[in-house]
Parts: structure tokens; C-alpha cells; sequence
């Protein structure tokens, strides 16, 4: 049976209506219009929705709707838009980081959380943190140096 | 009327407004019928056009694989669309450019040679005399035919081709809605398929009325054994799926054939020998010792990260497809005879999906929404779920490369027999006879799983770079060619190069190694073509190639070459690894000439994605199956590299300005593949001839 959920999302309150085990990833698609969360999967193992839950990286495939309330959620849109990217999103502009770009804005939510944490990481610290991401067209040279620009600007 | 200097793409659609319309707001739209599938392709299509026409690339928008509008230019496949699709533009263009400078010069009473282009005006330099394509779109007809006679600008007088043009999608795709799967329309439902649990099994009862009661179910398409599910919420259209798994009762299916290794399943299964390419010169010296190697490649998978999607409205008896679709106007045609309609009244529009390397299930799934929205009167949505992805999408052709050498008294290669066995490597919508589309040999009435057909040489299937490239004064091809394949395949990127370069190149290592010559003088030795000896050269010295012998120290360094389908970009590949428990590539060094280039960042990030797409197939991928079914459902069933495992790669750009552009999307793959084997050789003294190289595989071939 659907119920009403209040979920924060960039900043912004809204009221939704769902089953409570909807994947995160369809409410946020479908209901709020952001649909720069990608579904992959739908089984948790290829980060292309990962999006932030108070700033830690989830797979909104496999995070219900009931656990998402009383949370800050961010997506891409959080971040920046076309016009007026973000950090992250501005430097893989410029290190022209993409092939298909399917899975490249899970990888930045993952590459956000790691750069709130951790402002200049190392190589190893990036992989890591990308542990959960995959990348099938082999952009991953560009992926890091990317993320690396996007801590050297913090600077 | 064809000329015969027309590429394929304007013999089809000699018609100059079929590729150019100028627009009132002073802009340019140019129609290609290649499509972007994460290649960037649509990017270096606008900088050859900008170029021709002397616009600026912001003025110039590019509507790719539209059957509304766009030219018919077969699939965006064989990196052919620089070769093929690039050379159409950049002539339609260039006669286009010509066409109006003329009328400009019959207006200003001069010669066509003293008026310049700038950025669209065309004036005369020195006055202040000038027009532009829009002043005279009213004069000058692009309803004519294009007759090639208009020639392009030379390569020294480029400034956008050559360029590396910042790909014109990458902002929209970072920010929100970019792919076909983001589309909404008015009243759109979401739809999902439910496929048999095995390959072949039929359907022989659903309790259609449970499934209708579900949440949010609109309607369903039930024909023989394709059930489709549409839903008014996406998770309701999920939800629905899974019920109907536990409803859905079928009839058992022929059994696949047995698993095993590769070898031992194809060898088996019966097949048909053709010799499809062999040469005959007189030998300057006769074969004193032959030496013989088998080389197996296994199904794999295209893996996209996104997943197979379309979107089907019907409206006033026309439907109209959104997909992302390799073939806009083979898919239109084939959805139109499944579903009885006139060619005129479906429409294919190309929207970009996650990264494409063949035939996936983009062509599958449009017929998919087509059928949903057919039957429940709505706007679909229809995507696939990963197992089916994994499951029912075309997969790679396995192979087997059976390598037989003469050699001469001097160790030179005089003899060299190449035999395959192996399935077609291409089975699309609009290849061969009949309808390659998944539903269509699902619905009641079926239609028949159409014959397959291999492509045949010169770019060839199984064959593609069989024939070496080497001046080996005798060779022959064989091919095993295996109607019966237990896996659904079809195209997938490089098609049978991957393997045949695999094992030429590794059998070459051996063959050096048993002269004691070094594996890259042993190959010059062979090798006249000025261009394939330069890459192999540039890619060694960028390296720095260490010649050495099977090494102990479980590190080493490895060298591939081919020339993808012995016509497009040549490349060479040297791959340094480390094994421990498992095998590690540290730096890959790839030299490249595709002739002139478009956009050098946009070919070194193909190569890059090539060489890193290859490492994954060469070091972890297979597809496996049990007598039912495809067992490989999920990315836990199927692993691919990860960010922790890649190397260092670094691309020699061998630019020959004055040279046609060669078509680079799937030239590193193989390449990649040999040199990883033969660093394995440098690393442990083993040869491993079957991929993947796993640590099982590694441990038992040490053994």
C-alpha cells in the first residue's frame, strides 16, 4: 500500500507517495524528475545510482523509500547543473571524462563523499572510494585524474 | 545516377538536403545517420562538417539516426563511421559550400575563386561585398543530388578537423536527463518483459487475470511465449514482473549443449569448411619444421552499465520509436514487418544509451515497447532487467584459432595455416534474411530464428584479421563455420579479430622464441607495410622495449600488432604486467596511425577504453551456462576490471594529415590481448592460449 514519505533532496522538501519498499532510485527518477541518477543494476553491484545519504555514498537501487526520511539526500543535481556545474562536474569537463557517461554520475557521488572526507586523497584512497563503481566503456584513466583536478582546485 | 567515388553513405542518400538544411536563426543542422554510442562520434561528424562549410562549430547542430529526417547510412558499427560516414559528410559539405559560394559569385558578378567563407558570410575579400548561406537559401536548391565533384579542403588548410573539439554531449549527460531511459511522455506507462526461464522454453499457462489485479498494472502483452507488463509506476511494473515469474508455468526447451572448455564444445558441435582466403607464391625456400598451436577465446558479454531501454508511442496510426538503436532504418523496417505495418508508418528516433560495443539488446527492446504499447494503448517505457541483459542480449562469439607454421632452415615463416571454428559474428536486425529480433521468435504465430550468416571477408566475421598481414608467401584460412550455437550471438566489438590477433600474435612470440630472435625483430623480419612497421616501432620505443626470453621474476613485457580488419587503423600494443596471485597489467603503451585524425583526444580516449575494455575480457570475462540457461546473471557472475586494476596507458598518435581517416574504435583490442599473453610468457615462461587468463587458468598452464 503506498504511504506518504517527506524526503529532503538537494536542499529541497518534498512529500511523496509509495510503497515503502520502492527502490530510492525510482522515486527520485520518476517522482521528483531527477533523472540524473542512473539505474544499472538494480541488484546494488555497479554504483550508477549511487547518490549521498548525509553525505555517504548509497546505491539508491537497494535503499528503500521508508529508510530515506529524516536523511539529506543528494544527487548530481545537488551538485550542479549544466549551465553552473559543480567542482566534480567541471573537472571531468575538462579532462573530457566520459565515453557513454552511464555510469559517470554515480562515480562522482562516490567522488564527492571521498573529497568531503578526504580533500587531497591518493590514488590508492580513489580507487578505493571506487570500489563500488563500474565502468564498462574504460574511461577510468580519465575518472581519476578528474577527481584529482577536482581536490587540486580546492586548493 | 551513382558515381562510383561516392561513399556507400551518399550513394544511398545522394539527396544534399538529406545531410545539410540551413535554418532562419542563421544556424546549421546537419543530419548523419551514424549515432553516438559513447564513441563521441556525433562530435567529430559536426567538426568534419563545420569544417567543410567554414562555420563555426556552435553554430552547427547535428540530428544523428532520425528515420524522419536523417540519412539511411546502415549501423554505426566497424568503426566505420569516420571512414565511411565522416567521408559522405565532409563531400555532401563540401559540394553544399560550393554550391553557394557559386550563387554568391553569379550575384557579385566574380569568380567562385576570390570569395572567402567566414563562419557562414561568404564575402569578397577587400570590399565590402557579402552574403551568406542564409541570404541565399532561397536561391540555391539542396533538392538535388550530390555528385562528389566539389573537392573537400585540403588537410593544411583545417582548423577544426584536427582539433580536439570538447565532446558536445558530456555537460548535458553530468547534469540530468540524457538517455533514452530518462524520456517521459504524457499518459507513459512502464513497461518490463518477462522471459523464459530457459532458452527455447514455451509458455504454457499465466493466470493473466491475477497478474491484471496487481497495483498499478494498465495492461499486458501476452502472445504465445512474450509476456510484456505495463504498470503506471515503475516499481509497480517491477513488482508485476516478479509475480508473474511465480504464475508463469513453461514447457521444458532442447537442451543446450554440454559445458566445458571451449575447444572440446565447438570441436564438437557439427560445422562447414570453407578455405575463405589463401595465397599461393612461389617459395624462396621450402618448410623444414612446422609448429602448431591452439588458441580459444569463450562467449562474452557486451555489459553495457546501463541497461536495454526504448520508448514506443502510438499516435494517429504511426508509432514512433525512441532508442538507442546501432541501425535506426534496419530497425524500422523489421519492427514494421512484426507488427504488419508500412515501413512509412513507424518512425526510429536514435537517443543515447549506455555505452554500446555491438549488438546488444537496443534493437530487442524497441520491439519489446512496441508490442506493450501496441496492446495497452499507451506511451511505454520498457526496460530490461540485468539477468536478461546478461541472459537473452547477443553475446561475443567463443572461438577456436588452430595456428599451423612452416618454417625454413632460417626460421623464417614460410608456411601458415589459420583455422577457425566459430559461430556468425553478426546476426542483426536487417543482416541476412528473416527478423532477428528476440520477441518476434517469442509471439504467436513465431517467426523463425532466420539462418545465420557470417560476414565475409574482406572486413569479415570469425575471419576479421585471419588473413595476416604479414608477407608470408603462403597462407590459408579455414573456417569451421558452427550453424548450431547454444549461446544467442551476434556482433560484438572487433567481432572474431579479438581472437585471430590474439593467436597470430601469441604465435608468433612462440615461433620467435624457438628462433631466438626477439619478438619484435622477428616480426619486421616479416613485415614490409611501411605503416605497420612504424607503429610496431613507435610502440616499442615509447616503451622501452627490453628484448628477453621467458623471464622469472614474474614480471613482463609483451608486444601485439594488428591493423583492425587489414584496412582500417593500424596499432600496436606493448603491455607491461606483474602476476602475483593474479595477473596485473601496469602500463600499457599503444602506438596508433589511423591516418588523418579528427579529434585526437576523442581517438585516444577510444584507445584507452580499448585497451582497458580488452585487459577485462583478456584477463576476466566468460560467459557461462548449465543445459537450460545462460548461468551469468548478475556483475557478482560477471566481473569486469575495476578502478584498482588499471594500468597506465600511454598513446602514440602516428598523424598522417594527408591520409584518409581510419577507423580506430576496436583496432587495441586484440593487439592488447597478444601483448598481455606474451608478457605472460616474459613474466612466468608459461603459454596461456586460453582466455581468460583467471588463476586457475594461470596455475594449470604452469603446471
Amino acid at each position: 500500500m503506498a504511504e506518504n514519505f517527506k524526503l529532503r533532496v538537494n536542499g529541497r522538501e518534498h512529500t511523496v507517495s509509495a510503497e515503502p519498499n520502492t527502490p530510492l532510485v525510482y522515486i527520485l527518477r520518476n517522482d521528483l524528475k531527477l533523472k540524473g541518477t542512473r539505474f544499472g543494476c538494480g541488484q546494488g553491484n555497479c554504483g550508477a545510482c549511487t547518490v549521498l545519504l548525509d553525505g555517504k555514498p548509497v546505491q539508491s537501487c537497494d535503499t528503500p523509500l521508508w529508510s530515506a526520511p529524516g536523511h539529506e539526500i543528494t544527487t548530481i543535481e545537488g551538485l550542479g547543473s549544466a549551465e553552473e556545474p559543480g567542482r566534480l562536474q567541471q573537472a571531468f569537463i575538462d579532462e573530457q571524462a566520459m565515453q557513454c557517461g552511464y555510469c559517470i554520475n554515480g562515480i562522482i557521488m562516490s567522488a564527492e563523499a571521498l573529497l568531503t572526507s578526504e580533500p587531497a586523497p591518493t590514488d590508492a584512497g580513489i580507487a578505493q572510494a571506487l570500489e563500488r563503481n563500474l565502468c564498462r566503456c574504460g574511461t577510468h584513466l580519465r575518472v581519476l585524474r578528474a577527481i584529482k583536478r577536482a581536490a587540486g582546485a580546492e586548493k | 545516377m551513382n558515381n562510383p567515388v561516392l561513399p556507400q553513405s551518399l550513394k544511398t542518400n545522394p539527396q544534399l538536403d538529406r545531410w545539410v538544411r540551413f535554418n532562419a536563426d542563421r544556424s546549421v543542422t546537419v543530419f548523419s545517420g551514424k549515432v553516438e554510442l559513447g564513441q563521441g562520434i556525433v562530435t567529430a561528424i559536426a567538426q568534419i562538417a563545420a569544417e567543410e562549410l567554414d562555420v563555426a562549430l556552435e553554430r552547427l547542430a547535428i540530428v544523428p539516426g532520425d528515420t524522419r529526417c536523417s540519412p539511411d547510412e546502415w549501423y554505426t558499427a566497424g568503426s566505420q563511421s569516420i571512414e565511411v560516414g565522416g567521408a559522405a559528410m565532409r563531400l555532401a559539405c563540401a559540394e553544399v559550400r560550393q554550391l553557394f559560394v557559386e550563387a554568391a559569385a553569379r550575384r557579385f558578378e566574380v569568380s567562385p575563386t576570390e570569395l572567402r567563407v567566414n563562419d557562414g558570410a561568404i564575402e569578397l575579400p577587400g570590399t565590402d561585398l557579402a552574403t551568406s548561406y542564409w541570404d541565399l537559401a532561397g536561391e540555391v536548391s539542396l533538392a538535388r543530388a550530390a555528385t562528389g565533384a566539389a573537392p573537400p579542403k585540403p588537410s593544411s588548410a583545417h582548423a577544426i578537423v584536427g582539433t580536439s573539439a570538447p565532446r558536445r554531449d558530456i555537460r548535458a549527460k553530468l547534469a540530468g536527463a540524457a538517455y533514452v531511459q530518462d524520456m517521459e511522455l504524457p499518459g507513459m506507462v512502464y513497461g518490463r518483459v518477462l522471459r523464459p526461464p530457459a532458452q527455447g522454453a514455451r509458455l504454457k499457462s499465466l493466470d493473466q487475470a491475477a497478474l491484471r489485479t496487481l497495483p498499478g498494472v494498465i495492461g499486458l502483452c501476452v502472445s504465445g511465449s512474450f509476456v510484456a507488463i505495463a504498470a503506471a509506476r515503475e516499481e509497480q511494473a517491477v513488482a508485476a514482473l516478479e509475480t508473474a515469474r511465480g504464475l508463469a508455468l513453461w514447457e521444458a526447451s532442447e537442451p543446450l549443449p554440454e559445458p566445458g572448455e571451449i575447444a572440446a564444445v565447438l570441436t564438437a558441435l557439427p560445422s562447414t569448411r570453407t578455405i575463405t582466403s589463401s595465397r599461393h607464391t612461389p617459395a624462396t625456400s621450402a618448410a623444414v619444421a612446422w609448429r602448431e598451436a591452439t588458441y580459444t577465446k569463450p562467449y562474452i558479454a557486451h555489459a553495457s552499465i546501463g541497461l536495454s531501454c526504448a520508448l514506443a508511442n502510438f499516435e494517429d496510426g504511426k508509432l514512433v520509436i525512441w532508442s538507442h538503436t546501432q541501425g535506426p532504418h534496419h530497425l524500422r523496417a523489421q519492427i514494421a514487418r512484426v507488427l504488419g505495418m508500412a515501413e512509412d508508418a513507424v518512425e526510429v528516433v536514435h537517443r543515447d544509451g549506455a555505452g554500446c560495443y555491438g549488438h546488444n539488446g537496443a534493437d530487442d527492446v524497441a520491439l519489446d515497447a512496441a508490442l506493450l504499447a501496441r496492446a495497452c494503448g499507451r506511451p511505454v517505457l520498457l526496460q530490461w532487467t540485468r539477468e536478461d541483459e546478461l541472459a537473452w542480449s547477443p553475446c561475443g562469439s567463443a572461438m577456436v584459432v588452430k595456428l599451423r607454421a612452416g618454417l625454413d632452415a632460417a626460421h623464417r615463416i614460410v608456411e601458415w595455416r589459420h583455422e577457425i571454428w566459430s559461430h556468425t559474428h553478426i546476426k542483426r536486425p536487417g543482416w541476412g534474411e528473416g527478423v532477428n529480433l528476440l520477441a518476434a521468435w517469442h509471439l504467436d504465430p513465431p517467426l523463425a530464428i532466420p539462418p545465420a550468416k557470417d560476414m565475409p571477408l574482406p572486413a569479415g566475421g570469425a575471419d576479421r584479421n585471419a588473413v595476416p598481414l604479414y608477407d608470408f608467401p603462403m597462407h590459408e584460412v579455414a573456417y569451421n563455420f558452427i550453424d548450431t550455437m547454444p549461446l544467442r550471438v551476434s556482433a560484438l566489438r572487433t567481432l572474431g579479430a579479438y581472437a585471430n590477433i590474439f593467436a597470430i600474435e601469441c604465435f608468433l612470440d612462440e615461433l620467435a622464441a624457438a628462433a631466438g630472435i626477439g619478438p619484435v625483430a622477428y616480426r619486421l623480419q616479416h613485415l614490409g607495410d611501411a605503416r605497420a612497421r612504424a607503429v610496431i616501432e613507435a610502440a616499442a620505443a615509447a616503451a622501452g622495449w627490453k628484448a628477453g626470453g621467458a623471464g622469472k621474476d614474474a614480471r613482463g613485457m609483451g608486444i601485439g600488432f594488428g591493423r583492425y580488419k587489414n584496412l582500417s587503423a593500424y596499432c600496436a600494443v606493448v603491455a607491461q604486467i606483474e602476476v602475483a596471485e593474479k595477473i596485473r597489467v601496469t602500463r600499457a603503451v599503444a602506438a596508433i596511425d589511423a591516418g588523418q585524425v579528427v579529434n585526437p583526444d576523442g581517438l585516444k580516449n577510444q584507445i584507452e577504453g580499448g585497451i582497458i575494455q580488452a585487459i577485462s575480457w583478456t584477463l576476466k570475462e566468460a560467459l557461462q551456462w548449465d543445459r537450460e540457461r545462460v548461468t551469468t546473471r548478475s556483475w557478482g557472475d560477471y566481473p569486469i576490471l575495476g578502478f584498482d586494476e588499471v594500468p597506465q596507458i600511454e598513446v602514440v598518435l602516428i598523424d598522417r594529415p594527408e591520409l584518409p581517416g581510419l577507423g580506430t574504435g576496436e583496432c587495441a583490442a586484440g593487439p592488447t590481448a597478444a601483448a598481455i599473453g606474451n608478457a605472460l610468457w616474459q613474466a612466468l615462461g608459461v603459454r596461456a592460449r586460453d582466455l581468460p587468463f583467471t588463476p586457475e587458468r594461470i596455475a594449470r598452464a604452469m603446471t
